[in-house]
């Protein structure tokens, strides 16, 4: 999928369709996928919309420098890094500000689902790898990020799930697309632990009022809510089909027996 | 009181167990009166007031009692430092490590510890203290611990070193037997086989992964005989291809 430099279009919403074809309410398709790195002890992709986003959690393991190790609990570390080829114009490989900062935002997102007072002295690991951006990247990290840190077998409360909101011609729009983020009147990224319901991330750029804000919340929940039932399934699925191939397997050997 | 899974379903983090007066074991984690799961595994609804989940996930961390298998990674004065796949580094002090019948005791200033054991050396061992605020030691002066020699090792997951025990060790006694071989198996995931041929070892390597792949599914012993079975005549056919 090449992303096609546009002209900013007069109109990103015409008769209730978006430029990409969805409605307001409605998320970008999204393929999740866990356990595709060797290496790491939890990892997961996902593709959402155009983001295209691998996640590897190393831990709880032994933290170096040692003098940063916490008596009592875990330190999480994490790490938001775009590829140099992820945008239209090659981004520096330095850590920008930008990713920095949402480093941290995301770490501040994951933490209240993490039990990390059963690993003290130790260190969890999250890193961030986004192949392909697009706009609400921050959430695609927070929702496969999410996925790997369970992958990894590290206790967590809930699972974390999150989508972005915004105003787009002066309407309130569900996961935002990388034109709608740019050109659209307001972003506003959400993280919630689905179970519970808790906001685990806020932001908001660009003017909402009291009742849009209350509007892009509610939506963003709903949102949130149906990832989170793509996440528990990608999960699951793993072992059910390992079963299910198992069960097959047995199957047939009963018929072969009956001949 | 209800419950809200079934024996056995595969549960995510968060996902509601059961609800009033259950004990919330590993794996689980209560919330009021409501009890839900904290890992991705198998839930398991058989004892009477209890919940737990058995992780498929995760990596090893100590506990007290466990038998593991280490690597020595660094050699001190008067103790070795041993990585044994947890967040934390063993610790082998020598006075459990020397034989108890020792005649003298054990002078630094005259023996080196090197002697004993070298980095790289691998060693089956007991953890005997650990609290969580210091780092676990270790003690090799039990019947069967020590260092071993010779044979290879393979890493699975923790998770699933109960599986390639099985129900009072049937699952390794049954590879033992069928494969001729030696195996310890450490509760951190390390797996030492020693076998007389290469191909003895690489079918217990075979029938390993396939335990840590398929540990959630029921029938398992069976079908790992099976593979071996199968495995062994591959072999042999290969034999008397090379002997014609």
């Amino acid at each position: 999928m090449k992303a096609d430099k546009q002209e900013k279009p007069r109109q990103l919403i015409k008769d209730g369709i978006r430029l990409d074809g969805r409605t307001v309410k409605e998320i970008r398709p999204i393929h999740l996928d866990v356990d595709v790195l060797n290496r790491a002890d939890g990892s997961a992709l996902i593709e959402m919309g155009r983001n295209k986003i691998v996640v590897a959690v190393y831990g709880p393991r032994e933290l170096h420098p040692k003098h940063f190790a916490l008596p009592d609990r875990a330190y999480v570390r994490c790490i938001y890094r775009m590829a140099t080829f992820s945008v239209e114009d090659r981004k520096s490989p330095a850590p920008a500000r930008r990713e920095i900062e949402i480093s941290k935002v995301i770490r501040e997102a994951l933490m209240p689902a993490i039990f990390v007072e059963y690993f003290p002295r130790t260190t969890i690991d999250i890193y961030i790898e986004v192949l392909q951006a697009d706009g609400g990247s921050r959430c695609a990290s927070i929702n496969a990020a999410s996925l790997a840190l369970a992958n990894a077998g590290i206790p967590l409360r809930d699972m974390i799930s999150a989508v972005a909101v915004g105003k787009v011609d002066g309407q309130i729009v569900l996961d935002l697309n990388d034109i709608e983020d740019k050109e659209g009147e307001g972003d506003m990224p959400v993280a919630i632990m689905p179970r519970s319901k808790r906001v685990t991330l806020l932001q908001l750029d660009g003017i909402f009022t009291p009742a849009e804000f209350e509007e892009a919340l509610n939506l963003a929940i709903e949102g949130s809510s149906q990832i989170y039932m793509l996440q528990r399934e990608t999960i699951a699925k793993k072992y059910a089909d390992i079963r299910q191939e198992v069960e097959e397997e047995l199957l047939v050997e009963e018929e072969v027996e009956e001949d | 009181m209800p419950i809200f899974v079934e024996q056995n379903a595969i549960v995510v983090p968060g996902d509601k167990l059961a609800k009033g007066d259950y004990r919330a074991l590993r794996g689980t984690f209560r919330e009021g009166d409501v009890i839900y799961s904290s890992v991705v595994g198998l839930a398991d609804t058989r004892g009477t007031n209890t919940v737990s989940v058995v992780p498929l996930q995760g990596s090893y961390y100590p506990e007290e009692e466990d038998i593991i298998i280490g690597i020595v990674t660094g050699v001190g004065l008067t103790s070795w430092h041993v990585d044994i796949r947890a967040p934390y580094d063993g610790i082998l002090s020598v006075s459990n490590f020397l034989a108890r019948n020792r005649e003298r005791g054990f002078h630094a200033r005259e023996e080196d510890l090197t002697k004993f054991l070298n980095v790289g050396d691998v060693i089956f061992a007991k953890i005997i203290v650990f609290d969580r605020t210091r780092d676990p030691l270790l003690n090799t002066q039990e019947r069967g611990l020590g260092k071993l020699a010779g044979g290879r090792i393979i890493e699975i997951l923790p998770t699933k070193i109960p599986r390639i025990i099985g129900r009072k060790g049937s699952m390794i006694n049954m590879l033992k037997r069928e494969t001729k071989t030696r195996i310890l198996v450490g509760q951190n995931g390390r797996i030492w086989i020693k076998g007389r041929r290469f191909e003895d070892e690489f079918l217990v390597v075979l029938a390993l992964r396939k335990i840590e792949r398929e540990a959630h599914t029921s029938g398992l012993t069976d079908r790992v005989t099976e593979l071996i079975h199968e495995e062994k005549e591959k072999i042999q056919a290969g034999r008397h291809e090379n002997e014609s």
